[in-house]
């Protein structure tokens, strides 16, 4: 019988060692250990043994049962430390996750935000305006008078004589001086709409507006702190310059040119052979226009500013197709 | 505008290269938008030899020529009847184009073989001949093409001039500010007037009856005129800048305007009726063609040139049919004049009519030019049309403009613009662009600006001048000094931000779609004949009629959107867009503005994957993102209320909620009808909300405060009750809530049913009821006996039942 015992001992120790899972130990010890099973069942067949054998025979049977045991504890802890170690029967991490889909931002709204937070942090308000305007908020009140040839720098939309799609978000700062009192800071951001649609026009399309305004603001405080705007949002070895030019509600007026960031000012077609880009239309406010809002013109001076958002989201994203920007194409919007 | 170097050389000296003075232009504000060589199309013209002439085989009038072009002779079928064995003349090759417009090829003409074409002087713009070849001189080297061998080169400018800049609507215009640049005098034309007969006064007369339009008319005679074509330097010039010779009067009226800024206009006097000029204006409705031979209605604000009878030209815009030069014209009116700027960009815009003279009218030309410009051309016309000058000048001058000094500070200057010149730097500066400049004391220049520049009226113009000189460049960088006072930031622009930031979370990507839309929108949208969003502001120039009224809806945006996708073959997407709608007060109003955020969900909520299959997106998807964008916000007091069939436009009736805040609607959530699905050739389901961002961010609450954790455990009990197919579940939700229970914590919905076993016309609808205390563990005993109160208050309230 001693025989029998260690024969199954044996066969147990056996079958545990070449088991392959510990699903499979956890049958052998169904089958040795259970209820049913062998080691269970000798023990409960020694009293059918001779008496002198019965001693011998359950003492063996209880070691063997002890040594089962703590053979498939141990087999088991091999194996749970052998998953953990080598992840044996690791999930197929290659396989994908399930989707969840976070939608994105128009490209303007990126663009925006990067300008508007640049002058946020050198102390500019965010304001707002009307979409649609008098005549006197988009002109006249920025020194564009009626039956002045400056009329036609801009296409203008009409809704009747008097009313217009605002042609850009300058008149924001007559609102804002009319309201409040110097010191001003703000950008002010915004749609604005232009009669004017072709490959590099749309008739719609958004602006940055700026405007300071306080005792012995300089142009050389202009274009500092243009400069730092140009440096930060594109990248601090960029070249710039500041061009004359001339807009009705600035005196004097500059355009910043920033060189080509295609062709590094070799000339290419992006900057049409200049080797320079015109990316914002800046200046010191016109005394009419401080007039207009009954500002002091002999304490106060300031500087404003303005730029076109989708030129510095082409610039910036490469994006050479002006027209995309308003076609929601999912293939264009999901790309931001 | 269109600038020759060759002919700007004429009076400046220019020693730098052309592509420096372009970048010097651009940065004195005269921003240079193209640098072209003019004879560019004589790089394909080579100097051919013709070896021998030989007759056409199938053509009499045709001839075909071997020619030496250096390293190979070519065949070349040529119908010029100079042509002859031994001549130098210019051959164009395959690729030339010439200047009016044709291409060379290689090519076949009546059965013979040409490999180019042998031109005359008119074909290259090199001269007037027209009845042969152009001749050429025999020592040049066959096959070098003919701007090397003939040394030609012009430089040609485009210049976008800022309407600021009249002054420099003119080759001497730029000249002076080239000489600035290269520091050299400008050296303007010599006006010698040729010896003149008879007396001016006792042939014709001028009246001017409106001063205030036309303050200056001048005019000089000349007679015994030959009209023709002009001579080729003349010709050369207009054409070096792209205008097209027409006859000697009239080219040099044109060269005169380009050189001097000043427009010109000559009459036929001998069509003018009593020989005598009128300046008034025109009659109401009057007919008038002017000489592109249009006819055009007048205003009585059109201010006209006319006869002892008639109007005779568009003053300032254009001359008429009835005065024209013409080949018999032997007598000649000039005419210089100053019009008032507003008057002619009023006629220019009511005539839709800009030409070169409106241009430079209605921005300003030099007031104290008129004369200037009248006896330069006066002695052209002489010249060159071998007139006979009338001596005398008629100049009424009526309303002489005046110059004003403008005093200027030194300190503000500096301060203005962030320099440190000193006087006499500034008075330096201001005298090299032409100003008298007298110091008046150590701070103080009186300055008086030179009358052709019409811009200079403030100190701040004269700062330009100043900045611009010095260099914008030079001007060093600071800083403006940071102020104390901070203002509240923008709350509305901040919250829309979030929003943006919120909806891109639930998987919503943002689109911008145009403000403007069709006309035939709201009809496309099935919306009422009374409903609001009818009152379209409409625009008066619209680009399209797809974009020509204010949208009231971004629902008809978000279709097209869908619609271009769908056509893309992209079947599933989720798009939001935050911004204004307009509502019209009538078009002499503003609108009203109003910020509104829609969101539109079509194709699955999931895609297939590996995990699941995909799952169409509903009612459900849409409303779980709007109830928990809400709860983001922080704002509980939302409620979606059942949309009443006759409020549905574009929503299908029964699947379309009211989105309420304190009682108030403010936007709608629902599925799209098939009809409006149609009207967008749309063939797949959608959801859509809307709602008022402004009526959101007025509603938005305080500061939440915070609520503290709850310390003891909760207990749930469920409940499913039985009641009529038509009881709502939010209905339920909101009475339950409304018991005010302070044991409850919570309420939801677990499972709705209807079929067997619920009877018919009935639904079953399972509740699970969460209770907590905040001040002990509630007991089972507890918890059953709330339950059980709260379980017979529902029954009661919706006349339930509960499951057999």
């Amino acid at each position: 019988m001693e025989n029998r015992i260690e024969q199954i001992k044996a066969e147990a120790l056996e079958s545990v060692a070449e088991a392959a899972d510990i699903e499979q130990i956890k049958s052998l010890s169904v089958k040795y250990l259970g209820r049913k099973g062998l080691v269970t069942l000798f023990l409960r067949n020694i009293s059918q043994l001779p008496v002198n054998e019965r001693p011998e025979a359950g003492k063996q049977a209880n070691i063997t049962k002890k040594k089962l045991e703590s053979a498939f504890e141990k087999a088991i802890a091999d194996f749970e430390a052998k998953t953990k170690d080598d992840g044996f029967k690791a999930i197929d991490i290659s396989l994908p996750g399930r989707p969840s889909s976070a939608g994105t931002l128009h490209p303007i709204t990126h663009i925006t935000r990067r300008i508007c937070s640049i002058f946020s942090r050198m102390g500019f308000d965010i304001a707002e305006g009307p979409e649609i305007e008098t005549d006197y908020y988009n002109f006249e009140a920025l020194n564009i008078p009626k039956n002045h040839p400056a009329r036609d720098m801009q296409d203008t939309f009409y809704v009747s004589d008097n009313i217009v799609l605002r042609t850009h978000t300058s008149p924001i700062q007559v609102h804002i001086m009319e309201q409040n009192a110097p010191p001003i800071r703000i950008v002010a951001p915004g749609k604005v709409y232009r009669c004017d649609s072709d490959l590099t026009h749309t008739p719609m399309f958004n602006q940055v507006e700026g405007l300071l305004v306080d005792e012995h603001v300089s142009f050389g405080d202009l274009k500092g702190v243009l400069e730092a705007f140009v440096h930060e949002i594109f990248d601090e070895q960029i070249s710039l310059r500041f061009r004359p030019s001339f807009f009705p509600f600035t005196e004097p007026s500059a355009e910043v040119d920033i060189l080509c960031v295609m062709c590094r000012g070799k000339g290419c077609k992006v900057c049409s052979n200049t080797g320079w880009l015109e990316v914002l239309g800046c200046g010191m406010v016109h005394p009419a226009v401080f007039e207009n809002a009954g500002y002091d013109t002999t304490r106060y001076s300031g500087f404003a500013f303005g730029m076109g958002v989708e030129r510095l989201a082409m610039l910036k994203y490469g994006i050479n197709d002006l027209r995309m920007f308003f076609e929601s194409d999912y293939r264009f919007l999901r790309q931001f | 505008m269109k600038i020759s170097l060759n002919w700007l050389k004429q009076y400046v000296p220019v020693d730098i290269p052309a592509t420096e003075l372009a970048d010097r232009l651009t940065m004195a504000g005269m921003e240079v938008e193209g640098v072209t060589e003019r004879f560019q199309y004589l790089d394909s013209v080579v100097v051919g030899k013709i070896i021998e002439v030989s007759p056409h085989p199938n053509a009499d009038k045709l001839r075909l020529c071997q020619v030496s072009i250096g390293e190979q002779i070519i065949s070349v079928v040529c119908g010029a009847p100079n042509a002859k064995a031994g001549m130098t003349v210019p051959c164009a090759l395959p690729g030339a184009v010439l200047p009016n417009g044709l291409a060379v090829k290689k090519s076949t003409i009546r059965g013979e073989a040409s490999a180019g074409m042998l031109c005359s002087e008119t074909e290259l713009e090199l001269g007037l001949d027209t009845s042969g070849l152009m001749v050429l001189s025999d020592d040049l080297d066959e096959g070098v093409s003919l701007n090397t061998a003939l040394n030609l080169s012009d430089t040609v400018l485009e210049i976008d001039l800022t309407p600021n800049r009249p002054d420099c609507l003119s080759l001497i215009g730029i000249a002076r500010e080239v000489s600035t640049m290269v520091n050299q005098p400008v050296s303007l034309p010599e006006i010698k007037l040729p010896e003149a007969s008879g007396q001016i006064t006792d042939l014709t007369s001028v009246t001017i009856n409106n001063t205030d339009l036309c303050p200056r008319y001048t005019a000089r005679l000349i007679t015994d005129i030959t009209v023709g074509p002009s001579p080729f330097w003349l010709q050369d010039r207009l054409l070096s800048i792209g205008l097209k010779p027409i006859n000697n009067i009239v080219d040099i009226t044109n060269f005169v305007m380009m050189e001097q800024g000043q427009p010109l206009h000559a009459f036929d006097f001998d069509r003018l009726a009593e020989n005598r000029i009128v300046v008034r204006t025109a009659h109401d409705k009057e007919v008038f063609t002017t000489l592109d031979g249009k006819e055009r209605l007048l205003s009585d604000n059109t201010l006209m040139i006319c006869d002892g009878e008639k109007p005779v030209a568009v003053g300032g815009v254009m001359g008429g049919m009835n005065s024209e030069i013409e080949k018999t014209t032997t007598r000649v009116l000039l005419e210089s004049a100053y019009f008032n700027p507003i008057s002619i960009r009023k006629t220019a815009k009511y005539l839709t009519l800009n030409t070169d003279a409106t241009h430079r009218f209605e921005r300003g030309v030099d007031p104290d030019g008129t004369v200037t410009a009248l006896n330069r051309a006066a002695q052209l016309i002489a010249e060159i049309g071998n007139g006979q000058l009338v001596d005398g000048i008629i100049d009424e001058h009526p309303l002489p403009s005046i110059a004003n000094a403008i005093s200027l500070s030194i300190a503000r200057t500096n301060q203005h613009l962030g320099t440190s010149l000193n006087q006499t730097q500034i008075s330096d500066y201001l005298q090299s662009v032409e100003f008298q400049v007298e110091i008046k004391d150590e701070d103080t220049l009186s300055v008086l600006a030179p009358s052709f520049r019409v811009d200079v009226s403030r100190p701040e113009d004269l700062m330009e001048e100043i900045a611009r000189l010095w260099g914008y460049n030079n001007i060093k960088t600071t800083f403006p000094k940071i102020s104390g006072v901070t203002n509240l930031p923008n709350q509305s622009s901040q919250i829309k931000d979030q929003i943006k930031n919120v909806m891109t979370g639930y998987g919503f990507s943002e689109s911008i779609t145009y403000s403007f839309i069709g006309k035939d929108a709201c009809d496309r949208l099935n919306l009422a004949e009374n409903d609001e969003r009818r009152k379209m502001l409409n625009i008066l120039n619209p680009i399209s009629e797809d974009q020509s009224v204010m949208r009231t809806s971004l629902a008809p945006g978000l279709l097209e959107a869908m619609h271009r996708n769908l056509s893309h073959q992209i079947k599933n997407l989720q798009f939001f867009e935050l911004g204004k709608v307009f509502i019209s007060n009538g078009q002499a109003q503003q609108p009203t503005e109003m910020e509104m955020l829609a969101g539109l969900w079509t194709g699955v909520r999931s895609d297939v994957t590996w995990h699941s299959k995909p799952v169409s997106c509903d009612f459900y998807d849409l409303k779980g993102v709007l109830e928990d964008f809400f709860h983001y916000f922080k704002m509980d007091q939302i409620i979606f209320s059942k949309m009443d069939a006759e409020l549905c436009s574009y929503t299908k009736a029964g699947h379309t909620a009211q989105i309420l805040i304190n009682g108030k609607p403010f936007g709608l959530i629902g599925e799209i009808i098939p009809d409006v699905l149609n009207n967008f050739s749309i063939k797949q389901p959608a959801f859509i909300f809307e709602i008022n961002v402004n009526t959101f961010i007025a509603n938005l609450p305080e500061t939440k405060m915070f609520v503290p954790i709850p310390k003891f455990p909760f207990t749930d009990r469920d409940i499913t009750l039985i009641v009529d197919n038509d009881v709502q579940a939010g209905d339920i939700l909101d009475k339950v809530r409304f018991f005010e229970e302070k044991l409850m914590e919570d309420i939801c919905v677990l499972d709705v049913y209807s079929g067997k076993p619920i009877p018919v016309g009935k639904k079953s609808i399972s509740l699970r009821i969460i209770y907590r205390s905040y001040t002990e563990t509630l007991s089972d005993r507890q918890v059953n006996l709330v339950h059980q109160q709260l379980t017979d208050r529902i029954i009661q309230k919706f006349d339930a039942t509960l499951p057999v």
